[in-house]
């Protein structure tokens, strides 16, 4: 074992690119909810895409390294400390056996990103090692005293990054959405209340899906939907009217209409949206055919 | 058949019932194995559609197959997983009023119907499971529990389950079985897939049965997924039949 955890925060869970290709079985592609932040920081150790980061949840976390290893963070910024000492976001750091490695309250955005030079190597289900909340796959959230073990160094170097590219956090969070399937089971007037603005991320958001407090959405048909496919990115609107975006531990099936979905390069964003942020979607018709 | 635009690139394939949908399902999987089928990440049935995700361009694929003619599912087409029951369960006396039956039938009209896995969902392993008669098909609970022990057989409309894991949920509990849906160690984790046939088995007739028929029994189920083990426990465990 070459990591413990010495503080695991709010909610860490080790992420990657997750387990697509199961859905029909019930399980959920998971993975790192700010996909550009894992690979940032996998890049930044000399990693591979599909090594596993770990994810912290708006407070950080600490851990501790039993052997010397280079490290980065990125996603929310925060600050960075190596035994007490500030160090580097978004930079290679070089720990020393037992380094203490602290991130703390994430000044912007909710996700910060933390990659290990070899990745995090928790055992893996299905090809990946990523926590899947929803499904109960994958490691469990990290708790103080954990231990877990870290894969070989990789081949490459770490990355001399003159320049390490960072999206802000939203201050508004624009979502494209693409509409259907089931756009036609609400009422025109559902379309416009979507692009008005008036949506704020509900507390209640998770890996699961981003929540939202607003206008409720009516529907035209009022029939109970056969349940159906969901994708990552749908825009489900339960019986309350107020529309939920599927994040990674989604689930596969679901029974509530689906009014669009917002392409995948938007989600990253929408996983750095804290409690509060004004959403607005922006919907462009469907395929149409 | 019915093609609707899902994002950018996937679609979802409406059909007309829930044969239809299982026939273009097989059909599906028997493209992409025959090399038919562009590139797509998730083939994912439910209940009157099939879901393609991960595909290029949905757009041709939806007209690759729009008008495609889909042969019909034959009954037998399918591997068949052999499921053993306790007929136990906290629902029994529910489900019995509601069909207007006494419990010991309940547990024979459902042991006696064929299933197939329709689609899958709510936790991995659990499948959505079509064949018991709409006659018999009853609401969920008016209040869910909160806890549901793993390995109940439940039923909820049109559809028997089974829960992989403890977890909260509204429907019947009519049994449970020491079968082990899902075991991510196991190749295959789920012990369900869609398209799979499934036969469940009384313990308590079973272990009857056996009695009288033990060598007819052993080569008709074989002990694939554990069935014969489950009967020895059975017995062990003073289970008479009912």
């Amino acid at each position: 074992m070459t990591l413990t955890v010495v503080r695991p925060g709010l909610l860490t869970t080790v992420q990657d690119l997750g387990r697509p290709g199961h859905a029909h079985l019930g399980v959920p592609r998971s993975g790192a909810l700010d996909r550009r932040a894992h690979r940032l920081a996998n890049l930044l150790v000399g990693n591979s895409a599909r090594a596993a980061t770990l994810e912290t949840t708006v407070l950080g976390c600490a851990v501790r390294v039993r052997r010397p290893v280079v490290a980065a963070v990125t996603g929310a910024p925060c600050s960075v400390r190596v035994d007490g000492r500030p160090a580097a976001w978004g930079a290679p750091l070089r720990l020393g056996a037992g380094a203490l490695l602290e991130l703390g309250t994430a000044a912007r955005g909710v996700r910060s990103y933390l990659a290990f030079a070899g990745g995090v190597a928790a055992e893996a289900v299905l090809g990946s090692r990523a926590t899947d909340l929803l499904s109960g796959l994958g490691p469990a959230p990290l708790a103080a005293g954990d231990a877990l073990p870290l894969g070989a160094d990789p081949a490459g170097p770490p990355l001399a990054a003159d320049v390490v590219p960072w999206v802000a956090p939203p201050e508004h969070l624009v979502l494209p959405l693409r509409l259907g399937p089931r756009d036609d089971w609400f009422a025109p007037a559902a379309v416009t209340t979507l692009a008005a603005c008036d949506y704020r991320v509900s507390p209640a958001s998770n890996r699961i899906g981003l929540r939202l407090t607003g206008p409720v959405l009516e529907r035209a048909v009022e029939r109970e939907l056969p349940s159906e496919g969901m994708v990552l990115g749908a825009v489900q609107v339960p019986p309350d009217g107020r529309p939920v975006v599927f994040l990674a531990d989604h689930p596969t099936t679901g029974g509530y209409p689906v009014i669009g979905v917002v392409p995948e390069d938007a989600l990253s964003a929408a996983a750095q949206a804290p409690p509060g942020t004004p959403v607005r979607f922006v919907p462009v018709p469907g395929a149409g055919w | 058949m019915r093609a609707l635009p899902v994002g950018l690139d996937a679609l979802l394939i409406e059909l007309d019932g829930a044969a239809e949908t299982a026939a273009l399902h097989a059909e599906l999987l028997r493209m992409r194995e025959a090399g038919q089928l562009p590139r797509v990440r998730e083939i994912v049935p439910a209940a009157l559609t099939v879901l393609l995700d991960g595909v290029d361009d949905p757009r041709a694929l939806a007209r690759q197959l729009a008008g495609r003619r889909v042969p019909a599912l034959p009954d037998s087409a399918g591997e068949v997983i052999t499921v053993p029951v306790h007929y136990d369960g906290e629902d029994l006396p529910a489900v019995a009023a509601l069909w207007g039956v006494g419990e010991d039938e309940v547990a024979r009209i459902h042991a006696a119907a064929q299933y197939r896995v329709a689609f899958s969902g709510f936790a991995p392993g659990f499948g959505y499971l079509t064949g018991l008669d709409q006659r018999f098909h009853v609401p969920r609970r008016a209040v869910p529990r909160t806890s549901v022990p793993a390995g109940s057989i439940a039923l909820a409309g049109a559809y028997t389950g089974i829960y992989p894991r403890s977890s909260p949920g509204g429907w019947q509990l009519i049994g449970r079985t020491d079968a082990v849906l899902w075991d991510p160690a196991r190749e295959p984790a789920a012990l369900f897939a869609p398209g799979h046939r499934v036969r469940f088995v009384s313990m308590e007739h079973r272990v009857e049965h056996r009695m009288e028929h033990s060598v007819e029994h052993r080569a008709e189920h074989g002990s694939e997924h554990g069935a014969e083990h489950r009967v020895e426990h059975g017995v062990a465990h003073g289970v008479e039949p009912r």
